[in-house]
This record gives C-alpha cells, structure tokens and sequence, in this order.
C-alpha cells in the first residue's frame, strides 16, 4: 500500500510537474544570462563559464556602441508604442462602436500583418523603400515598428472596449456631460487598461525586433542588431548584464503593477 | 495576440431606440480609421504590390530593373531552394507540434492548478518577452555547448542515439544540428502558445469538469471529451501563432544551426542584403506568403473554427 501511495501523488500532479517542466524550459536562458553576466570570459566568446567576477556590472556601458544602440532602440521603442497605441486606439473604437460600410475588408487589413512571417514584411517595406529612394535609417525603422504594432494595438483595445458597457456614457451625457467630458472621465479610464495592455505590448514588440528592423535600418544600429552583429565578433558581458537588467526591470514592473491593482480594488471594495 | 481567441465582434452596441445617437456625426469612424488604415495601406499593402512587380522584373543592380513579367523566377527560385522549404516547414511543424506538447500543461496549470501563484507564474512567462530574445537564444550556445551537461546528459540516456537515427543530430554534438534549430524554435515561441492557450482555458466553466466526474468520467476521458474540445480555439491560435513565425525564421537557425540547417528566411534574408539579387528575393518571399496562407486556410477549413478570424 505504502509503495502506491507516491505513484498516486505522481499520477495526480503529473500535469503540474509537466507545467513546472516547462516553465523551467522557458527560464533557463533567462537564469544562464544572469550566471553568465558575473562571468570573466577568456577570449572573444562568453559560451564558457570561466570565473566569477562583477567587472561587466560596474562598468555596464565599457563595450564601444553597445548603450548608444540601447538608447536609440528605447527612443525608436517609445514613439513607436506613442505612434501605434494612438492610431490603434482610435481604429478599435471605430471598429467596435461604430457600423459602417467596409468593416471586412478592414478587419483583414488589420489581421494580415500578424498572420506574415516577418521576414515577407521587412522584405516588402524594403523594396518599397528602395522603389522611393528613400534613406534607411531611424525613420525608416520608426516606419515599420508603427507598422507591425498597430494591429497588436487593435486587437487589445478592441477586447476591452467590446466589454465595456455603453449605457455608462449615455449616463454621463444624460447627467450633461459633454462629449469631451463623457470621453476624458468615463470612456477613456474603463478603456485604459486596454490601451495600456496594448501599448506594453507594442513597446515590447518594437523594443526587440530584429528581423523587420534588420531589412529597414541601413548602416543605423538598434539594440538587437548589435547583440546580432556581436555574436559574430564575440559576445562581451556587458550584453548579458543588460539582459539580466531587463528580465528584473519587467519582473519589478509587473508586480507593482499588481500591487497598485490590489490596492485599488481593496479601495473601491 | 491572445485575442485572437476572441469571438468575432458582435455588432456595435445599437442606441437606444427613439433616441438618435448624438454627436456622432455619420463621418465620425471614418476619421478615426483614416491615419491608422492609411499607415497600413501604405506601408503594408502597397510594399506587397511593390515585392509582386519586383517579383517579376528582370536586370541586374548596375543596369536597373525592368518589368518583364518573368514568371520563370517564380520557378527558378523553387527548383534552387526547395530543400530550404522543406525544412523550414518540418522545423516550423516539428516546433509546434513540440509547443502545444510543452505548453498545454504550463497552460492547465495556470488555469486550473496554480491558484494563489497564478500570477506570478504568468509573470515568469511574459517577463521573458521583456529580456531581448536575441539573448536568450544566445544563452542556448551555452546550455547546449559541446561536451556541457545537457548534452551529456542526453547522450547518456541515449536520446542522442535516437535523434542521430532520426537526423536530427549528428554524433555527440547537438549545437549546429537540425535539433538545436527546433529547440531554439519551440523556446522562442512557446509563450505565443500558451498565453492563447491559457485565455481559453480559462473561460471554461469549473463546473464542466465536476459535472464529468459525477458522470464517472476518469480525469483522462474529462480532458479527452470535455477540456480539450473546449480549448480547441486556444490550440487554434496558439499553433498559427507558433508556426507562421517560425516558418519564416532565420535567427535560431544562423545562430544555432550550421549551413546545413538554413531555412528559407536565411535565403530570403542573404538575397536581399547580401547578394541583392532582388528578384528572385521577392519572389521567395512571395512563394513563403503563398505557402502560409494556402496552409493555414486548410487548417482553419479542417479545425471548422473559421469564426476565428
């Protein structure tokens, strides 16, 4: 009796142990980046653990380029996720709130560019790049992350302004609200957390893409085309610290995300 | 992205009747939609027109390109790279099919298992999104460096015998084989199956599963008849989410594959900005679009969820 006892345990938390497998898969990069980023490299590669040291991290930005393609991926990454969050805000209301003429063709329009593999995109804005002469660049990335984000944009606001209820705003404008007023202090702060999810997303999207980016920025260097371009010439550390700095920043930002949430709710309760 | 899920859009909330919709002037969606659709016509729908007449142009990049409506490109560039192809659907397909293996119980567990660490779960499987991905395939050089511990270990329980029969490796090494490529796939798409995994798990009523069990249904024969029917627009999404990306990848194959391992994004990624042989560059890449839309057309015919898109 005793024997079957952990057999059952097993059968009956298989699922969990699966899932914990696979959450281990999906961290392990993550835990290797960080070990990795306290590691004295011998040679161009950081492939071998060699010994512990924090030089990277007290000199994060000692590698030639690295924080200046940092830094311009975070500005391209913010105007993107301000370009795309308000052009694609402004599509979801129309989809959800109105009818009109042309809404199919619309919603394909808008599905398409999740459903290409990136390289038919980056390939394609490139040529037309080219057909215009145009010169690659900031610009011509700004473009293209505007671009390929919009859609994701669309389809977050759209999930929360369908479930939004519109007898709220026909409260407000019989209680004289104006349409500006109505839109300011109801419609805007049901849908924000919408448009924030949607503006994240865009944010995360732009910040670290590499394959459209890679067809449209010409001799212009963002951050993945640096980590690109160094594992060829040898990866310094400084790359694995920032990487660690990164999963730490989003992790930190979620949870007082959550934090704020619970607090709220606690409030409102 | 998890939206995809979503049921299409129920018409717009109609205004109460007797009373007009104020201030909604009959122009209105249309200048909401103008600069958004605008951007994507111009910058997403006309480059596609443009890629179909370079597809077809024929010169070189001193003399300038004609029109010449040269079809033959379309098979040239066929007969040259259909090993490319090839593998690019098998690594695609083996990465997914790997994917909704993987994923599923992640996905079960958030749903149904994790109670009080569902978020944090959920956060160690976005926050990942947020570290360069770029990175993290580059870590995988390190967890599958030759001679490390998990090669050795695979060798040792001899998976590495099986996947050498299978070609996927060769000898002792899986870096710059088929093997690592896959690996490298399914670790960078996994999230975009479980996330719509997970959304459509969720919305399934608890009670469905007691009901089962009142019925004398074995935990099995719920998940067979119950669950994952129910969860099919989940598995619907996540699998096109997984494989059109992964179909036109070439990041995990450069950097943990060999020149044997290249996909057809390698191809259409050095014509471009290596060789600059635009043409049969274009034409690749429109031969890819037409691949992925005939297939995932099929699949969505055969799933019988053509409400998804």
């Amino acid at each position: 009796m005793a024997s079957k006892t952990p057999l059952r345990w097993l059968r009956r938390n298989l699922v969990v142990l699966a899932g914990l497998f696979t959450l281990g898969y999906l961290l392990l990069p993550n835990i290797v980046v960080t070990v990795f980023s306290f590691n004295k490299p011998q040679g161009r590669y950081n492939y071998a653990w060699q010994e512990f040291s924090t030089d990277a991290w007290r000199q994060p930005c000692g590698v030639a380029g690295m924080c200046g393609s940092l830094s311009l991926s975070l500005q391209i990454a913010l105007w993107a996720t301000l370009g795309a969050t308000a052009l694609g805000t402004m599509i979801a209301f129309a989809l959800v709130r109105y009818r009109f003429r042309a809404r199919g063709p619309i919603n394909s329009l808008i599905f398409l560019p999740m459903a290409m593999p990136e390289v038919v995109m980056g390939a394609s804005l490139l040529t037309l790049f080219l057909n215009l002469g145009a010169q690659l660049g900031f610009w011509t990335i700004l473009i293209a992350h505007i671009m390929f984000c919009l859609s994701f944009v669309v389809t977050a606001v759209k999930a929360r302004v369908l479930s939004m209820d519109p007898r709220l705003e026909q409260a407000a404008q019989d209680l004289y609200a104006g349409p500006a007023q109505t839109f300011l202090r109801v419609t805007l702060p049901i849908a924000a957390p919408g448009i924030a999810a949607g503006a994240l997303l865009a944010f995360a999207l732009s910040f670290d893409d590499f394959i459209i980016t890679n067809f449209n920025a010409g001799s212009t260097v963002t951050f993945p085309m640096f980590v690109w371009g160094s594992a060829q010439r040898g990866t310094p550390v400084q790359i694995n610290v920032i990487g660690t700095a990164m999963f730490l920043v989003a992790v930190l930002c979620v949870l007082g995300a959550m934090a704020v949430g619970n607090r709220r709710r606690r409030r409102t309760a | 992205m998890t939206t995809l899920t979503e049921a299409p859009p129920p018409l717009a909330p109609a205004p109460p009747a007797g009373k007009p919709p104020r201030r909604r002037g009959r122009w209105t969606p249309y200048w909401l939609l103008l600069p958004g659709i605008l951007w994507l016509c111009v910058f997403f729908a006309l480059p596609m027109v443009y890629q179909a007449s370079t597809s077809v142009q024929t010169g070189s990049l001193e003399d300038g390109y004609q029109v010449t409506w040269h079809f033959a490109a379309y098979w040239d560039a066929l007969q040259a790279y259909w090993p490319q192809f090839l593998r690019s659907v098998l690594y695609a397909g083996s990465a997914t099919v790997l994917c909704l293996v993987l994923g599923y119980p992640l996905a079960y567990l958030i749903a149904f298992r994790a109670g009080r660490w569902r978020n944090l779960v959920m956060i160690l499987v976005i926050a990942p999104f947020f570290t360069s991905f770029l990175i993290r395939t580059l870590a995988w050089k390190t967890i599958l460096a030759d001679g490390g511990p998990v090669v050795g270990a695979l060798d040792s329980l001899h998976v590495l015998s099986v996947t050498n029969w299978l070609g996927m490796t060769d000898g002792h090494r899986v870096l710059a084989t088929p093997l690592a490529v896959v690996c490298g796939l399914t670790y960078n798409f996994l999230p975009f199956m479980v996330l719509p995994l997970y959304t459509s798990l969720e919305r399934i009523d608890g009670r469905l599963h007691e009901a089962a069990g009142d019925l004398y249904a074995t935990p099995l024969t719920t998940f067979r008849k119950v669950t994952f029917p129910l969860s099919m627009p989940g598995v619907v999404s996540g699998t096109l989410l997984t494989f059109i990306p992964a179909s036109g990848d070439y990041v995990n194959s450069e950097l943990l594959g060999s020149t044997n391992t290249q996909m057809i994004g390698n191809v259409i990624q050095s014509q471009f900005l290596r060789i600059l042989d635009y043409p049969t560059a274009a034409a690749l890449s429109f031969l890819l679009m037409a691949a992925i839309l005939i297939m995932v057309t099929l699949y969505i015919r055969r799933s019988g969820t053509e409400d998804l898109v």
